[in-house]
């Protein structure tokens, strides 16, 4: 089952899109488009890789299980990297977290009870 | 074991895999998974036995208030070094290299695993690892906690943090290399008929613990690497001074962290269903429900870590999701423990040690996994974070829970391992000698830690003595009840009676074949047509 | 499949026949893979963190960076992809001279992209102060260039870090696989390989593709952070 004896030719128009591709996202990123830099340089980079895990690595020639690892591979990456940043997104909602943010701590104010913004000098 | 008596007695097979060659090259550069599975027993022995020492020094030093024994600064390099010599070098690979080596081919129905050169370089790396870690705690230790937070680790600490995190790195790899063969194992080398739902459920666990094994340590391996890099540079990764984010690391390191408890649990989890299955003669109730139950604790594992950082500056909203999703895992854990149970009912339970084992873990278990409910509450963290209600909580699951289970393991296989059986009566005193050795060992801690006695710490204050004191008594029994079975596991590989290839009347492939197997373990390719085929005797006779 | 071929090579103990043997393979290095991705994906979490954090230092640091080199480095792999992808067919085909000629460029353009990357990069930035702990100090053009990100120095630094250990991670992987290559020619030209064995070309192979969408990525996170039209 290992033997898929591709054309030369596909070979060649994955490799000619992957270059197309990389002169797309240089050539971008000369042009303002504002936050959309990122996202369209990630959607291209997906792309290549895209092609080249399923072409190149004949991927789309692989049992469903292989599938399943890649799949499985790239979830675990999303978990880590997304719940990693849903805290960091999300701790400036509270005071405490707006505090550690900005590189401060926050003392409780004895005389009150409350909480106040106490930021050391920063080099 | 009545029924031996009337039959011919058992003899050994005349060539095996103990006999099959000898010399210590025939065992250091061997192939034979079964040898590997021996390498690794005595390998984690030895790790057991110092950091069991380790354990036996720290309960000495709290019987008095003020220490016995040591400074503080020894005690927090005491309790450094026993975590991570217990997770890393003992509890890790304790189930998956020496029982699951033995049996993962032998239960499917495989000559070897599917690559055996690098099952025994796994062994080598882990070795090498071992070695590395010890020569840190030669040199003087690490004072930071298993859980080498940063900025202490890489800024404060005095210790040998670097040659530490080295060996726990280089240990990452061999655990990767065996979760990367047990998979293909599974996946590429069962036998004909042996479908995935026919596999013993010990297999599924152990699959679930691989998936765990390969997606957590590439992690807390790149994690120890910037920890490495940061102790040498000091570039500012996890330091706040110049803008980096300690929390990161928390995230990167519980990321592992708490799939790694799953590592430890898990295999113990597959161990305990075949222990029910040989001890009450019965197909596990809910076969499917447990099987999915370990992926899906593996799986939800990977999705709960920020529980363990509720009170380190972690976003509190994070915290609810975090919180939710802990809740989460205790309900396959929940699935486990019910199916158990009810396998149990009505059935005819045998009371030998290795049921005995079983009944334990699901007892301790389920006390070690309801008080993690206590700490998965943002509001109840609070006031147990950092207690000694943490240290019970965990070591009901690790020590009531996986080393029950591996002792039952041990106990249930040994007779396949060695051919040999061990001394029953003995046996069962050891295994309620742990047990209520356990109990009272850390039965006591959860009232201390919701006292309020903090954890990692060498003094107290006096009014804490007398639970200390019982804790420290219980450690004690616990020590003689671990050594026992040393003493009669040791003598009967030598002089045991005669085990024969099923002593237990247990099913399963491992139990077709003689004792101890052959090399190539099975002479034939064996076909399986049911799992867990039980109960068709009694049909044949009545 | 041409059955003399089977026949000829050497089956493990282990396995049943030859094609679980390769399939037994082939699936351990997609597994391998799995791994990497956690391995990386490390790194690429912190690198997420701190680019959310201090995105204008990273936009910096990432504009300290020569986007020429990056390009250049994206086409080298994906070259190096091609032949290697070529290489294996060859070897499906059994093909030793053209396999030999394919993987000869492929080790080539890897050999070339670490020895740019080493040679010419890293210690260019490295002499331009831009190592952090090693040789840490911009130069007045760098720090214009920082100012005007309005960026604070040491998150520039951080920036640096994350570039150091991403590409050295890449670079480490290069390494590994010029090494994996270095073999596998041997391997071909014992004859090993086109004796039946092809399978270790597509696994090498399955490597080298893995280290290249490493690069993919890397390539606009680092080079091309906040776009190049200021």
């Amino acid at each position: 089952m290992s033997e898929h004896v591709l054309p030369k030719k596909l070979y060649f128009a994955v490799f000619l899109s992957l270059i197309v591709l990389t002169a797309i996202t240089t050539g971008v990123a000369f042009i303002d488009l504002g936050p959309f830099n990122t996202v369209v340089a990630l959607v291209i980079a997906v792309i290549k890789a895209s092609l080249v895990v399923l072409f190149f690595m004949h991927l789309k020639y692989q049992t469903g299980m292989t599938r399943v690892v890649i799949v499985a591979a790239l979830l675990w990456l999303a978990v880590l990297i997304g719940i990693t940043m849903s805290d960091v997104f999300t701790r400036h909602w509270t005071e405490h977290g707006k505090a550690w943010q900005r590189g401060s701590v926050i003392l409780p104010d004895r005389s009150t009870g409350s909480t106040a913004l106490r930021l050391p000098g920063r080099a | 074991m009545s029924t031996v008596a009337v039959e011919v007695a058992p003899t050994l097979p005349e060539v095996h895999y103990l006999n099959a060659d000898y010399g210590w090259r025939s065992w250091l550069f061997t192939t034979d998974h079964k040898r590997i599975a021996w390498l690794y027993l005595f390998a984690i022995t030895g790790f057991f036995a110092v950091g069991g020492l380790m354990a036996t020094l720290m309960r000495l030093n709290l019987i008095e208030p003020q220490g016995l024994l040591m400074e503080p600064a020894s005690y927090n390099k005491l309790f450094t070094a026993h975590g991570l010599i217990m997770i890393f070098f003992f509890l890790a690979p304790s189930i998956p290299t020496v029982l699951g080596n033995f049996l993962i081919p032998i239960m499917i129905g495989a000559r070897d695993v599917a690559f055996p050169k690098l099952n025994l370089l796994s062994w080598y790396i882990f070795m090498l690892a071992g070695s590395t870690f010890m020569f840190s705690v030669i040199r003087g230790g690490v004072d930071t906690g298993w859980t080498l937070y940063t900025p202490l680790s890489t800024t404060y600490a005095n210790g040998h943090v670097l040659s530490a995190a080295v060996g726990i790195f280089i240990s990452g790899f061999s655990s990767i290399l065996t979760g990367l063969n047990f998979m293909v194992t599974i996946h590429k080398m069962r036998a004909p008929g042996m479908t995935w739902f026919r596999l013993p459920l010990f297999i599924w666990s152990l699959y679930a613990t691989s998936v765990i094994f390969i997606l957590a340590m590439p992690v807390i391996a790149i994690t120890l690497a910037l920890i490495a890099l940061e102790r040498v540079f000091h570039v500012g990764i996890f330091d706040p001074a110049l803008g980096g984010d300690p929390i990161l690391f928390q995230h990167l390191f519980w990321f592992f962290g708490h799939p790694e408890v799953y590592i430890l649990i898990l295999p113990s989890m597959g161990v305990v269903s075949e222990l029910v299955a040989a001890g009450c003669r019965k197909r596990v109730f809910g076969y499917s429900f447990v099987a999915f139950s370990s992926v899906a604790i593996a799986a939800i594992s990977f999705m709960v870590w920020g529980h363990h950082m509720f009170l380190t500056g972690q976003s509190v909203y994070a915290g609810f999701v975090f919180s939710a999703l802990s809740f989460a895992v205790a309900i396959p854990s929940a699935i486990k423990v019910f199916n158990w149970t009810a396998t149990m009912h009505k059935a005819s339970v045998s009371y030998d040690a290795p049921m005995l084992y079983a009944i334990g873990f699901i007892g301790l278990f389920t006390i070690g996994g309801l008080t993690g409910l206590f700490l998965a509450s943002l509001g109840e963290d609070v006031h147990l974070h950092d207690t000694y209600f943490v240290v019970a909580h965990f070591h009901y699951v690790m020590v009531g829970g996986a080393i029950m289970g591996y002792l039952g393991g041990l106990h249930l296989w040994w007779p396949k391992m060695t051919g040999k059986l061990y001394p029953e009566a003995w046996a069962r005193f050891a295994c309620l000698l742990v047990f209520a050795g356990f109990n009272l060992t850390f039965g006591p801690q959860f009232i201390l830690g919701y006292l309020g006695m903090p954890r990692r710490y060498a003094v107290y204050p006096p009014e804490f003595q007398v639970l200390n004191v019982m804790s420290s008594a219980g450690a004690s029994i616990l020590a003689i009840g671990y050594f026992i079975p040393l003493v009669y596991f040791t003598w009967s590989a030598f002089k045991g009676p005669i085990a024969g290839p099923n002593p237990w009347g247990a099913k399963g492939l491992e139990w077709t074949i003689p004792s101890p197997p052959p090399t190539n373990n099975f002479e034939e390719t064996p076909i399986v047509e049911e799992a867990y085929a039980y109960g068709h005797e009694e049909a044949h006779v009545g | 499949m041409a059955d003399a071929h089977v026949t000829a090579v050497p089956v493990a103990h282990q396995f049943d026949d030859f094609e679980q043997q390769t399939n037994a393979d082939t699936f351990g290095m997609w597994l391998f893979l799995a791994t990497e991705v956690l391995f990386f994906g490390g790194l690429f979490c912190g690198y997420s963190l701190y680019r959310n954090l201090y995105f204008d230092a990273f936009t910096a640091g990432s504009h300290l960076l020569k986007v020429k080199y990056g390009a250049f480095y994206t086409v080298l792999l994906i070259c190096s992809s091609l032949t290697m992808a070529l290489g294996v067919r060859s070897a499906q085909l059994r093909r030793r001279t053209a396999l030999t000629i394919y993987l000869i460029l492929t080790w080539i353009m890897g050999f070339a992209f670490v020895y740019i990357k080493l040679r010419y990069e890293w210690y260019g930035d490295y002499l331009e102060g831009l190592a952090p702990a090693v040789n840490w100090a911009p130069s007045r053009e760098s720090m214009e260039m920082i100012n005007h990100f309005h960026a604070a120095v040491p998150h520039v630094a951080l920036f640096f870090i994350f570039y150091f250990c991403m590409t050295g991670l890449h670079a480490l992987h290069m390494i590994v696989g010029v090494g994996l290559l270095t073999t596998l020619l041997i391997f071909t030209r014992q004859g090993k390989v086109t004796g039946g064995n092809y399978n270790w070309v597509e696994i090498v192979g399955l490597y080298w593709h893995f280290v290249d969408i490493v690069w993919i990525f890397l390539f606009p996170l680092l080079y091309l952070i906040g776009g190049r039209y200021v």
